[in-house]
């Protein structure tokens, strides 16, 4: 048998106190397909950044075809054919794909750009990538992006490919073609491991998986022996039902009803095209799409933090039994006006929350403005903090801890607990659990449950189609800021849903 | 590749520390300043020969050498402190304001106004309350207009208000070429019979006054920075624009309410130099106190009773320095190399406070 393609052996990495990677051991063939699995802050990037020498391993040993190296720089690893494609791209955006495929490499002879583009398009039709080496990356889409990254480092020669989390900002269809080009790479005898927490697409592509759990290597099994419950067993350490239950909504009354909403940005794209839909109570409306679609700028403009150019947004107010429209509204004016409207953004310490401020005083940003005095009362603040410690088991050594101090999980239950705290009518989440792991994910899907249940309009804007499709009762999906279509969550397919995001003109609501 | 290119590892590397406790890092704090006066007294041996136990003792002597020394001392402290109270709230939220020296002066300027035309024209503790009223105002103005050019069309505040400053001299300028006819542009003490407009002596004691004013002033700023309301908004604002306006913040309008407390403070500092200190004006009156102030207040990571040390230990170097200078007839600039190591050490040990350094392990050995 050859020698394995790369083998880490007892590979540590700490961060001042935090244990990043403990004694980690990974092997792949050549002509492999590993998947690394593991929850957010399990340490499957950091160890990546080992290998591809962006950090530096404090303990540990890292064999190339048997031979023991040294990894210091991207330049290192570069030279050993290791190429990492970053879930951020770095690519300039006014080059053309071919200029950014050689962009920085050093080649024999004249710069010829034209045999650039034919040695682009050679590795193309090899692995069945489409992609035109001319156009500029700021034309391109994301998967065209994606496949710009690819090629780059399969043109400086890699032998070895390592994906991170590559399909979090594709449509299911984007996705199988990667993974059609992933596996002809295979065949062509490289190896690659491919870092995720989709546990479907790790039983799809791979043939071995590797878990991580909390830095900690539990160890690796092949996948045609395994399957999901297993998997999740070990990434998280206990056995856990991943069912959500989806109650049917009880008499629901139309609160929100956005009409013709259009919203132009700073440079005078439209974000928002002629959205109209209805959120109604007691309902949980999920809205689907490809990253940057609009959903930001449609919770915005609901919640008076986005300038609309035309259309309405209308608000039943149980209490009054009045419509108000909320449009040029400001976050104040519409509470003044009795809405009780809670917003978890998707930037939680950007928005939702101050980073630097104690768990007490964030709990005060949506109530300090209560009672006369100009000075603050901390008493209740200090009393909710407590009750949403608690009651969420946020994880924290107590009420008067920085929330950036807390781990993504513990911040969005702080976030989620104190939206909810204020017994809101509307609850619009955007993102909720990007980056949580599988138990806070669920814990808030529980949450968002619960509102629903007391009758709340719950807008969710999700990204995990399959988690779309279990919680929601009805799914909004749009594209380039148009409503491409509103499904059923109980009858939807994940293909249907998939067509409907990459579609760009307005289409049919099937209700 | 070769074996002859493989790399070494390196032999230290650098990890943020998750936490620290305050006895270890007063230790580093200790360590920074012992290390400073080694490092000077290197300095003092190698440039001018003189003993450096001597130099420092004359260091201290020029705080605490005589009563009035001390005097002068606490005055400089009350100026620098509240000039650096002045500063805080605008830093706080973020608001880079560097024009506290162009604020104060035109405070300052103000009340020299009353008290050049006014003087004797009526009773002393009228011309007082309206010197202080016109040097806060003038002051709220000066920062008034660099916050609504900032919040208006979003313009940077911190070229804006240096750009300030420059104005506020050229006016001072301006004023004592029209005030002293004789053409040699130095004002002397104004109303020096009469001393109308002047802050008198309280208990017999000259400063007492403004240096019982700025702790007041210290006690009330802590408490709103704190305790109320704004201080609330200030932070947020400062911490995130986006999550003040998600709450309903109006961003424009605690940036303009800010700086208007901003500038009122400096103008009221102008008054304190004007009225208080020195009973004349020239362009040099804030002496750059508008900037050592930033540093004050950054330095006592903008607590204003922290603020009392760090005022102290700027205000003692200073001190020290003219002291030595004159007592040994060095150069000025020797003195200034001192107190510049000092304060490279005190606010470069924050790095060892925030990181550490460690030894790389050996790789673990084969089994």
């Amino acid at each position: 048998m050859s020698k394995p393609a790369i083998e880490l052996k007892n590979i540590s990495k700490t961060f001042g106190s935090t244990v990043a990677n403990k004694n980690v051991n990974l092997t792949v063939e050549r002509g492999e397909i590993l998947s690394l699995l593991g929850e957010n802050g399990s340490g499957k990037t950091t160890l990546m950044n080992m290998i591809s020498g962006i950090y530096f391993p404090d303990e540990g040993q890292i064999f190339i075809d048997g031979e023991e190296v040294v990894i210091r720089s991207p330049k290192d690893a570069f030279d050993h054919k290791i190429g990492m494609i970053h879930q951020h791209f770095k690519l300039v955006d006014i080059f053309t794909a071919a200029e950014n495929i050689v962009l920085g490499l050093k080649e024999e002879g004249r710069y010829n750009i034209k045999k650039v583009s034919a040695r682009v398009a050679e590795i193309s039709s090899k692995y069945g990538f489409e992609i035109d080496p001319d156009k500029k990356i700021y034309e391109m889409s994301v998967s065209e992006k994606q496949t710009v990254e690819i090629i780059k480092v399969l043109y400086r020669g890699a032998n070895l490919l390592i994906l991170d989390e590559p399909t979090a900002v594709l449509t299911p269809q984007e996705t199988q073609k990667l993974f059609a080009v992933l596996r002809k790479m295979k065949e062509d005898g490289k190896s690659i491991i491919i870092i995720t927490h989709k546990l479907h697409e790790v039983l799809a592509i791979s043939d071995k998986v590797s878990v991580l759990r909390k830095g900690e290597y539990i160890g690796t099994v092949n996948t045609k022996d395994t399957n999901e419950s297993e998997l999740t067993e070990m990434m998280v350490g206990k056995k856990m039902s991943l069912n959500i239950d989806r109650t049917e909504p009880v008499d629901p009354v139309d609160r929100i009803i956005v009409k013709n909403l259009d919203c132009i940005n700073r440079e005078g794209v439209k974000t928002l095209d002629n959205v109209s839909f209805t959120a109604r109570s007691g309902e949980i409306l999920g809205i689907a799409g490809i990253a940057g679609s609009g959903q930001k700028e449609l919770l915005e403009a609901i919640a008076g933090l986005q300038h609309v150019e035309s259309g309405e947004i209308y608000y039943n107010n149980p209490k009054t039994g009045n419509t108000d429209n909320l449009r040029d509204k400001t976050p104040l004016q519409i509470r003044d006006l009795g809405v009780r409207l809670s917003f978890v953004p998707e930037d939680r310490l950007g928005m939702g929350l101050v980073g630097n401020m104690d768990i007490i005083d964030n709990m005060m940003l949506r109530s300090y403005r209560k009672g006369k005095s100009m000075f603050l009362e901390r008493k209740a603040p200090k009393d909710l903090a407590e009750n949403i410690i608690e009651q969420l088991e946020v994880v924290t050594p107590g009420p008067t801890t920085p929330v950036r101090r807390l781990s993504g999980g513990n911040v969005q239950k702080v976030l989620v607990g104190r939206e909810i705290a204020a017994s809101p009518t509307v609850l619009m989440a955007a993102y909720p659990v990007r980056g949580l792991d599988i138990n806070s994910s669920y814990a808030i899907y529980n949450l968002l449950n619960e509102q629903k249940k007391k009758g709340v309009a719950v807008i969710f804007v999700g990204e995990d189609l399959d988690v779309l499709i279990e919680l929601c009762d009805r799914i909004m999906v749009i594209g380039s800021g148009k409503v491409t279509g509103i499904v059923d969550g109980r009858t939807a397919d994940k293909s249907e849903i998939g067509l409907l995001m990459t579609k760009t003109d307005g289409g049919v609501v099937n209700e | 590749m070769s074996k002859e290119k493989k790399v070494r590892e390196p032999m230290f590397h650098i990890a943020k520390r998750s936490a620290i406790e305050p006895w270890k890092a007063w230790i580093i704090r200790l360590i920074s300043i012992a290390a400073a006066l080694i490092v000077c007294a290197l300095i003092i041996v190698v440039l001018t020969k003189e003993n450096p136990v001597q130099v420092y003792a004359s260091m201290f002597k020029g705080s605490f050498g005589s009563p009035r020394k001390i005097w002068i001392l606490l005055q400089n402290i009350a100026i620098l402190l509240c000039i650096s109270l002045a500063v805080t709230p605008a830093f706080k939220m973020k608001f880079w304001n560097l024009g506290a020296e162009g604020q104060v002066l035109i405070g300052g300027l103000a009340s020299m106004t009353c008290m050049f035309y006014l003087g004797d024209k009526m009773p002393n503790f009228i011309l007082l309350l309206l010197m202080f009223a016109v040097s806060i105002l003038s002051g709220v103005i000066w920062g008034l207009i660099p916050a609504y050019f900032k919040s208006k069309w979003n313009t940077n505040e911190s070229l804006f208000t240096l750009m300030m400053n420059y104005i506020a001299m050229q006016l001072v300028s301006f004023f004592i070429m029209l005030w002293v006819p004789n053409g040699s542009n130095v004002m002397g003490l104004v109303n020096s019979t009469t001393q109308s407009g002047w802050i008198p002596d309280l208990f017999g004691k000259k400063y007492l006054f403004n240096i019982l004013l700025v702790a007041v002033l210290t006690a009330v700023m802590y408490v709103y920075l704190k305790y109320s309301k704004h201080g609330y908004e200030i932070s947020v604002v400062g911490e995130s624009e986006n999550t003040a306006r998600y709450v309903g913040i109006n961003v424009k309008k605690v940036i303009i309410r800010t700086m208007a407390l901003s500038g009122a403070i400096c103008g009221l500092a102008g008054f304190l130099l004007v009225s208080g200190t020195n009973h004349t004006i020239s362009k040099n009156l804030v002496n750059g106190n508008g900037f050592t102030a930033i540093m004050v207040s950054w330095l006592a990571k903008f607590n204003p009773v922290v603020m009392i040390v760090t005022s102290f230990l700027i205000v003692f170097l200073q001190r020290g320095a003219g002291e030595i200078a004159t007592t040994f007839r060095l150069n000025e600039s020797v003195a200034d190399i001192l107190t510049g190591v000092i304060i490279f050490f005190i606010i470069g040990c924050e790095f060892f406070i925030n990181y550490q350094i460690k030894r790389t392990s050996k790789h673990k050995e084969e089994k």
